[in-house]
């Protein structure tokens, strides 16, 4: 497997930002009420993460270890400020939806623990593919446990992604379950935590039935690797 | 061959505490010079932006024709909860129509700031919740996004219901509650007659009626009017 390969598989599950390094869990909880704003919340991460990455690694020569993790901190929160500035002044529409997140991102874990783990260690562009696919599996995370409490919380799915992507998306908007009650729970903070772990459970579950496969598998041949 | 750049020389001096004290210096400064950069690119953007914003909330809770510039024509008063608001007059030809200025109820989960239209006549001509931090999918239903109930407000005055039937059905008024959610319409009810009792006592000055009232008012520190033209 190439290294760009394992990168990619390592972001998206294997090292999963949330459902394996259990990172970035605040933030998470904050959106995931819907999957749009999972969605708006994983996509500015993501720009913050290759940003971030990209700049730490092209100048890691120069970070001295002793004073890198205040020089990550403020490069991280300069590009979190940037990307703030230009969402309100350009995409105003798009910052009223996701405005109060991107403030978020400075405490965001997984950047700093990317630019600590990837990008002091490695050369530019494995770095940009990092952050991009760290950020494309975080939100992967924000998406699902978004999508998962939207649907039995309020009966919906991508409500309101006009407002996020554009009026081209607006099929996305679905009415799952029509005349729905809804079930508090889930929209409110707990019913995030409730979700998070049975999400979690199931990866675990999952993971071992294909490691357990891939033994039995193997177990004939095993000069096959 | 001699390298471009000595490495092994920087490795060197990244150990020293000069080094790293200049680094977090130049890094600092670096990125203060992006951000007031960009914040000079952005700042006119995003003022504009909020501009458009505030002319928006405000045009939605107006139905009295008008022809001036709402943001321009305000005033610094003390508003019903004793706190500074500013109030934007809509005014046609000159007159002032109607008025518009934020009214702050109290709610479950904290303040509920609303923005509220009111005619000359001194009927609400509408009521939107601008910020709240009420549960969602029970109080939130004082959002219009989420339901219509805002809506109920609209055409009333301190008359119709009178002011001791301006309350929730809960405590005798005629105002709905929702279903497991009576402090969330409770507070936003409260807010609107506060309002309107502000509206009320201000009338002279709000209207620009009585100049002589409304500078013996500043005079008192009880109001204070902007020069007009």
């Amino acid at each position: 497997m190439s290294d760009y390969a394992r990168i990619t598989k390592d972001g998206l599950w294997g090292n999963n930002v949330v459902f394996a390094q259990m990172l970035a869990l605040c933030p998470l909880m904050a959106v995931t009420g819907t999957a749009t704003n999972g969605l708006g919340m994983g996509l500015a991460s993501t720009a913050v993460l290759v940003a971030s990455n990209i700049l730490i690694s092209g100048l890691r020569r120069f970070i001295s270890a002793e004073v890198r993790i205040p020089v990550y901190i403020v490069f991280i929160a300069t590009l979190v400020t940037l990307v703030d500035m230009s969402l309100n002044a350009w995409l105003h529409d798009l910052y009223k939806v996701l405005g109060l997140f991107i403030a978020l991102i400075v405490v965001n874990c997984a950047i700093l623990g990317r630019a600590e783990s990837f990008a002091s260690k490695n050369s530019v562009a494995p770095a940009a593919v990092d952050g991009l696919m760290m950020g494309l599996g975080f939100t992967l995370a924000l998406v699902v446990l978004g999508g998962v409490r939207e649907v039995l919380g309020s009966g919906t799915l991508f409500a309101q992604a006009h407002l996020l992507l554009g009026n081209a998306f607006a099929f996305l908007e679905l009415t799952l379950i029509h005349d729905y009650k809804g079930f508090l729970l889930m929209i409110l903070p707990p019913g995030g935590f409730l979700a998070l772990g049975f999400l979690l459970a199931g990866k675990r579950v999952l993971d071992r039935r294909l490691a357990e496969r891939a033994t039995a598998a193997a177990t004939p041949e095993p000069a096959a690797g | 061959m001699r390298p471009i750049f000595n490495w092994e020389k920087l490795d060197l001096l990244k150990g020293k505490l000069g080094y790293q004290g200049a680094l977090v210096a130049v890094a600092g400064l670096v990125t203060s010079g992006a951000l007031a950069l960009a914040s000079k690119v952005t700042g006119p953007e995003i003022e504009a932006a909020a501009a458009r914003d505030l002319q928006q909330s405000l045009s939605q809770v107006l139905t009295s024709e008008h022809d001036n510039d709402l943001i321009k024509d305000s005033v610094r008063m003390t508003g019903p909860g004793g706190n500074e608001i500013t109030v934007y007059k809509a005014r046609h030809l000159g007159r002032v129509e109607a008025v518009v200025f934020q009214v702050t109820g109290t709610g479950y989960g904290g303040p509920i700031v609303c923005v509220m239209g009111v005619g000359r006549d001194g009927k609400v001509q509408g009521v939107r919740v601008i910020k709240h931090t009420e549960t969602p999918g029970l109080g939130d239903k004082i959002e219009l996004a989420k339901d219509g109930w805002i809506h109920a407000f609209e055409g009333r005055f301190l008359g119709d219901p009178p002011p001791e039937k301006f309350a929730v059905k809960k405590d005798g008024g005629v105002f709905d509650q929702f279903a497991g959610a009576t402090i969330t319409p409770r507070g936003v009810v409260k807010a609107v007659k506060g309002g309107l009792e502000f509206f009320g006592r201000e009338k002279a000055a709000l209207l620009d009626e009585a100049d002589e009232s409304a500078t013996r008012k500043a005079g008192d520190g009880a109001a204070r009017t902007e020069p007009g033209p």
